[in-house]
């Protein structure tokens, strides 16, 4: 493994915060990983930093193909990370949108070039990403509907779902978006947690990028019996848009009655409001499909209006 | 009136309720009469369209015999992040000025988002107020998409604003208030000036008397108005962008709004520990200083300057990501 100092960001009264890049192999740009673009993400840096890990026993044992490079990057903003903010923490700008970025720019918009600059030309990336609304999600992965994506190669994951997303006016910064518009096979994946380290669904999502890693032959395999065994799973695919949100109308204590991943029928209760003075059930989320659980509210408090839980429904269109 | 625009219950105790006062002719308005929507508070630490908001309004009832039609004034559409003193949505750290036209079946955010275009929908013409953020201060200016500068320039040039920005169309920008009411055939107008968390009241009364002057322009204002300064309009300019190389203290050294000369000192990059200099910053070009860092702390890269002068040199090549960062 090579570490390398990628650039580094200089501020008044703190020490030059380094961006390192972790380098595996050499040859081709065959893959990169980011990690931690936002301050809070420690459950995307964990991961990162497990996948390093194993990375470097692999590299020891010879299992990185020949002619192949990989580079983890596992943090990009410990500036905002160390002070406990999620976007940077000195304007509140937020580097996954400002990519490709603009070397001559905003800070932001130079750490992104910066950044840009080493992943550009990378044959796939992965970026290991967390959303706007605080949430537990069932780990999946997304892909951006650019018309350059690969939809197929999301099932060499092997994770349970993959969704598909029509990127909006917003995501045309992020750096999902601009990798494939740049040419790399640009894959998001989702974990259950962001703030918190959630080891299991960590663990989903390593031997998720393990086992795309083995499926493109850029890695060997650790057990040799496993050589050459790795087809593309069957996930469930769905659009972003096929999912039914399950909105709150009134505001209080939150309190679940189901579990992401749970299958649900028409009807079944999925969380309950809970007036905060009298504590008495103001409101019962039902569920008004038949399907899986994608997504829930993750705070015990909740306003009226809100995303409570979303379905991915058993009644829906197909994706090829 | 004080009317309900949309509301959702927080979780304890309280509703978010975005308000508007809707100011009608004595006689209430007729079943046609042209409506007029002014816009701020959509970033909660933009506070120079409170003394609009409030300006405007009281002009209204004191000489409402002269008003001819509806002006609806929307004070603060993020009224939790005015309240504290925070520029996105307090419980999500979302920017609201990127989810327009939002959804009515999306979250919390959305869903207002939605509702306010739907209120705003239909006026003859509306002004959407923005401070700059802390860091910068600016001089009174209306912003324009490229795509709907034709039909706009109009109404712009009544505002009384010294200068009429217009920028090239960004796909980020899609998601703005502006953008979504422009797409719907809502005349929107997008004012910046002075700057974050402040007040500046002369920048205020100046656009009290464009409002006027716009709403003279649209029928619905019979009072005598002040002449209206003729904007310079940026197409015919060019802009220089100065960045910091260096991280430190900006001390400034040059007046904001006045001309300066290529070469001329705007001021220097400071550090306090060593003493030491760390950047010199000149002028690349002569022109109108027109944007100029207000916070001191600056990084490598953040913006202290612009500059609108007619040479070639300066460039304008970040001006879509410096709309991005500003809107």
């Amino acid at each position: 493994m090579k570490k390398e100092t990628l650039f580094a960001i200089n501020t008044i009264y703190r020490q030059p915060i380094p961006v390192h890049g972790l380098i595996f192999g050499s040859g081709e740009k065959s893959l990169a990983i980011v990690g931690s673009l936002r301050g809070n993400e420690v459950q995307q840096l964990y991961i990162c930093s497990q996948i390093v890990k194993l990375l470097s026993r692999y590299e020891a044992d010879g299992l990185i193909a020949p002619g192949k490079q990989i580079m983890v990057i596992p943090c990009v903003n410990a500036f905002s990370m160390n002070v406990g903010k999620r976007f940077w923490a000195a304007d509140n700008t937020d580097i996954n949108r400002m990519f490709p970025g603009y070397s001559k720019g905003e800070t932001t918009q130079r750490i992104a070039a910066s950044l840009f600059e080493h992943l550009k030309g990378h044959v796939f990336g992965i970026q290991l990403s967390s959303f706007y609304i605080p949430g537990n999600f069932v780990p999946h992965v997304r892909i951006l509907d650019t018309g350059f994506h690969d939809l197929d190669l999301c099932d060499f994951f092997g994770l349970p779902y993959v969704m598909v997303s029509k990127p909006m006016p917003v995501d045309t910064g992020t750096l999902n978006y601009n990798w494939q518009v740049f040419d790399t096979k640009a894959f998001s994946i989702y974990s259950k947690e962001t703030k918190n380290v959630h080891i299991d669904s960590a663990i989903q999502a390593i031997e998720a990028t393990f086992q795309f890693m083995q499926s493109q032959g850029i890695i060997r395999s650790a057990s040799p019996t496993e050589e050459g065994s790795y087809y593309p799973f069957h996930p469930v695919r769905f659009k972003e848009e096929d999912l039914v949100n399950v909105l709150s109308q009134r505001g209080g204590i939150f309190l679940h009655r189901s579990q992401v991943g749970d299958e649900v029928k028409t009807g079944a209760l999925l969380a309950e409001t809970l007036d905060p003075y009298g504590g008495n059930v103001i409101e019962r989320m039902v569920a008004p499909c038949d399907g899986r659980i994608f997504f829930n509210h993750n705070s015990n408090l909740i306003g009226g209006h809100e995303v409570s839980c979303r379905i991915i429904p058993d009644n829906r269109a197909s994706i090829a | 009136m004080i009317k309900k625009v949309a509301s959702a219950e927080l979780a304890v105790g309280e509703a978010l309720v975005i308000k508007k006062n809707r100011i009608e002719p004595l006689g209430g308005a007729g079943e046609n009469a042209k409506r007029v929507c002014v816009v701020t508070g959509t970033h909660g630490d933009e506070l120079e369209g409170q003394y609009v908001a409030w300006r405007l309004a009281d002009a209204l009832h004191k000489n409402i015999q002269d008003l001819h039609g509806i002006v609806d004034i929307y004070p603060a559409l993020n009224p939790l992040g005015i309240n504290s003193i925070f520029r996105g949505m307090p419980l999500s750290d979302l920017d609201l000025n990127r989810i327009f036209p939002g959804s009515e079946n999306g979250p919390m955010a959305e869903y207002l988002a939605s509702e306010m275009i739907k209120d705003m929908s239909g006026a003859a013409a509306c002004v959407d107020i923005h401070a700059s953020n802390i860091f910068l201060r600016e001089l009174p200016q209306i912003r324009i998409n490229e795509t709907v500068a034709q039909g706009l320039m109009p109404l712009a040039r009544r505002m009384n604003m010294p200068l009429v920005w217009i920028h090239a169309s960004a796909t980020v920008l899609e998601s703005t208030l502006a953008h979504a009411l422009n797409s719907i055939g809502t005349p929107t107008l997008v004012v910046e000036m002075g700057v974050g968390m402040r007040i500046t009241k002369e920048y205020g009364e100046q656009l009290v008397e464009g409002l006027f002057s716009l709403m003279s322009y649209l029928g619905i204002w019979s009072r005598k108005i002040a002449p209206t300064i003729p904007p310079i309009v940026s197409s015919d300019w060019q802009v220089a962008f100065i960045n910091a190389d260096h991280s430190g203290i900006f001390i400034c050294e040059a007046q904001h709004m006045s001309t300066v000369q290529e070469g001329q000192r705007l001021g220097f990059i400071a550090d306090p520990l060593s003493g030491r200099v760390m950047e010199k910053i000149n002028s690349p070009v002569t022109g109108l200083l027109f944007t100029l860092r207000e916070y001191p702390v600056v990084y490598e890269g953040s913006l202290l300057a612009r500059i609108l002068h007619s040479g070639s040199s300066g460039g304008g090549d970040g001006t879509e990501n410096w709309m991005e960062a500003c809107l």
